[in-house]
């Protein structure tokens, strides 16, 4: 099953980048098509990055003494600071050992 | 020959600076795949296959969460969208190469690729060999990914536990939408997709990421629609 999933993503992938590159031309593409493309991250990413820092391992919320909160606050303030991905995933990840370890 | 080597090596060079967070993040995705229980191969495989970072991660997530295959493929579809627009923004400097090289070209196209070789392409119009360039930077990420998915595999089955690894997909994913919380509309999608993935955290078939990241862009689209609105 997994093995199937895993070819398929990767068909899709690579079909995603070939189609376009082949028979999409952006010179000739719908400018609102673009323009929502770019928002792609912006919508999807999030719904990755909330669940990780406030569902807990039984699937429940958990926002009462969850050190990722405040960890995940502070990588993105060094983040709009730095804009600097590394500098991002570095503090977050000290500010959440600091929290659980001291 | 020479010509060629030389724009590889240039495409290599320029997108070195790129390379830099693709390490950790190499490392941590075979770390979480060893974590959540996938085989060494069965993590490398994503790497090799589906060879695109914040995708594999879904995928992983999702399949060891016990998602339908139908939404982790779906789910790892959308994530990968935005890279319509990456194929579609170089189509006009490359869909006169022959099919085999459209193939290769395309396996290697990553978002850090197309960065260096957008800027390249569009002042080198005319150099007709100029998809060397791509190739170089193309396959010099390719590279460091597989080589760093093979170290994160590794450390993956040291590391322990109590350092909270899966903290850090959460962070990756933080990290690479530095360059968007300074802006106000992107920043309304970001906070609405977020707090729509917890509303919808126990939809049918773990079906939240399509459904919030879905329902997101369509209010991205109604902002444009309003932004237009105004500018008239």
């Amino acid at each position: 099953m997994i093995w199937y999933g895993i070819i398929i993503s990767g068909i899709l992938n690579f079909l995603t980048k070939f189609l376009s590159l082949s028979y999409f031309d952006t010179s000739k593409m719908n400018p609102r098509v673009k323009q929502i493309l770019s928002y792609v991250p912006s919508a999807v990413f999030p719904a990755i990055i909330f669940p990780g820092i406030l569902i807990d391992a039984n699937g429940l919320i958990d926002l009462e003494n969850n050190p990722k909160i405040l960890a995940s606050i502070v990588a993105v303030i060094i983040g709009v600071l730095s804009k600097n991905i590394l500098a991002t995933i570095f503090a977050g990840l000290a500010a959440y050992w600091y929290l659980i370890f001291i | 020959m020479n010509k060629k080597l030389n724009l590889f090596l240039k495409g290599i060079v320029d997108v070195l600076p790129l390379l830099i967070p693709v390490v950790p993040f190499g490392i941590i995705l075979g770390a979480i795949g060893i974590e959540l229980g996938f085989t060494p191969l069965e993590t490398f495989a994503t790497s090799f296959i589906i060879f695109g970072g914040a995708s594999q991660i879904v995928f992983l997530q999702l399949f060891s969460g016990g998602a339908s295959s139908l939404i982790t493929i779906t789910s790892t579809f959308v994530v990968n969208s935005r890279h319509l627009l990456y194929g579609a923004s170089l189509s006009e400097y490359l869909n006169k190469l022959s099919l085999s090289w459209k193939i290769l070209l395309s396996y290697l196209l990553t978002d850090q690729a197309y960065a260096v070789s957008n800027i390249y392409f569009e002042k080198n119009k005319s150099n007709e060999l100029k998809h060397y360039y791509l190739l170089g930077s193309g396959f010099s990420l390719w590279f460091v990914w597989q080589i760093f998915t093979i170290v994160g595999i590794f450390l993956g089955s040291i590391v322990p536990e109590e350092l909270g690894l899966s903290y850090t997909i959460p962070l990756t994913f933080i990290s690479l939408l530095v360059g968007y919380f300074r802006k106000l509309d992107h920043l309304l999608i970001i906070l609405l997709s977020g707090c729509l993935s917890i509303a919808l955290y126990n939809a049918p078939l773990k079906s939240y990421i399509i459904l919030s990241s879905f329902t997101a862009l369509v209010v991205a689209f109604i902002l444009i629609l309003l932004k237009k609105e105004q500018n008239k």
